[in-house]
């Protein structure tokens, strides 16, 4: 795979230095010379070039024509923007991923066609808001680009899955149940598994019935 | 008309006071307080201090009731990510983007939008000054060298 990331930030050198380590072919652009010789001596002159991953001429001499994927993780909107579409509508790049400061942003993005969008400021901001509205519901991360969440509970006595078996609780449809830990063990999820005020369970819901899988596995009263 | 223009530099300022000149609604966004001098003291602009980019600062320019925006910063990719939030969030009729560098204003012409580039402008106008020929209409103006294409 050839990988092209743009900006030479914290977070760029520290993707290009694992992808390097997965055997990747990796270029990280950096328009500054200064931050390109110092990344060069971290990662490797062959995996640094000096240029602005805006311009076409940069792009050209990068190979954006063949790369795999590219990844733009300037601290600026706009910037990433412009690569990622650039990438796409000019190279034909298959894969661009952007990361996005401004989370309003984003639908943005998704209407240049660029789905791909990590958000720091969102992911903390959710972290917090659900840690706020209740600590027993985690959110782990997201699947199918943000249409299926991965949550994680920790069994209450006011749970409706304390001391319950699994084929007796309605849960929201399309949600699955899919680890349990007990005492620092795994236990394999079937039809007869009995929750216990304790466990740590793991389940998978559609976003939108996010909430209502929070009343069945925190119980009591929701403060959302 | 009712117009929003991104950005109180040397174009912004100019497109500003002509158009209010003419008679149109004017809405200046600019975040550098500073660059607001360019203005002077007589003319009817409204101003916005704050980040074009931000959301609520586009809505509070009154983009939602505006005939035209314009993105006149000195960034390009400013510009470009402006038009494309007016674009894609905003009702907006008429669009108009300065972009400095030749071959990406090319590229995102051919994506629809009216793209000024200046350079080239300048170059294909004093082309037409030297030799006396007659100014042509703005589009024939955007042709590219094969060098700057990148």
């Amino acid at each position: 795979m050839y990988l092209i990331l743009v900006g030479g930030g914290n977070v760029g050198i520290q993707l290009a230095k694992r992808l390097i380590a997965k055997g990747h072919e990796v270029l990280l652009l950096e328009k500054d010379g200064r931050t390109a010789g110092k990344l060069a001596n971290l990662i490797g002159d062959e995996n640094v070039m000096m240029g602005d991953g805006c311009e076409l001429y940069t792009q050209k001499h990068a190979g954006f024509n063949r790369a795999d994927v590219v990844v733009a993780v300037t601290g600026e909107d706009e910037d990433n923007f412009v690569t990622c579409q650039l990438a796409k509508e000019v190279w034909n790049v298959q894969r661009v991923v952007a990361r996005v400061n401004d989370p309003s942003h984003e639908p943005t993005f998704r209407a240049a066609g660029i789905d791909d969008t990590v958000s720091s400021t969102g992911i903390i901001f959710s972290l917090i808001d659900q840690q706020i509205s209740s600590d027993e519901f985690i959110p782990v991360g997201h699947l199918h680009k943000g249409h299926v969440e991965v949550v994680e509970t920790v069994i209450s006595h006011r749970s409706r899955l304390a001391g319950k078996v699994l084929r007796e609780i309605e849960l929201p449809n399309g949600s699955f149940v899919v680890y349990l830990l007990r005492d620092g063990v795994g236990i394999p999820i079937t039809g007869e598994t009995e929750f216990q005020v304790g466990d740590t369970v793991v389940a998978l819901v559609p976003t939108a019935r996010a909430d209502d899988l929070r009343q069945v596995m925190v119980g009591g009263v929701v403060n959302s | 008309m009712n117009v929003v223009i991104l950005g109180c530099g040397r174009t912004g300022a100019l497109l500003s006071m002509q158009l209010s000149q003419a008679g149109h609604k004017v809405t200046v966004i600019e975040q550098t307080p500073e660059n607001l001098r360019r203005l002077g003291k007589d003319y009817p602009v409204r101003i916005v201090l704050g980040n074009g980019l931000d959301l609520d600062i586009l809505e509070k320019s009154g983009i939602r009731d505006c005939d035209a925006f314009f993105a006149m910063t000195r960034g390009d990719n400013t510009n470009i990510f402006a038009a494309e939030i007016v674009k894609r969030n905003f009702e907006v009729a008429r669009i108009a983007v300065k972009v400095a560098d030749p071959s990406r204003a090319d590229a995102y012409r051919k994506m629809g939008f009216f793209t000024i580039n200046a350079a080239a402008l300048l170059a294909g106008l004093l082309g037409d000054w030297l030799t006396g020929s007659e100014y042509k209409p703005i589009n024939s103006y955007n042709v590219l060298s094969k060098e700057l294409n990148g």
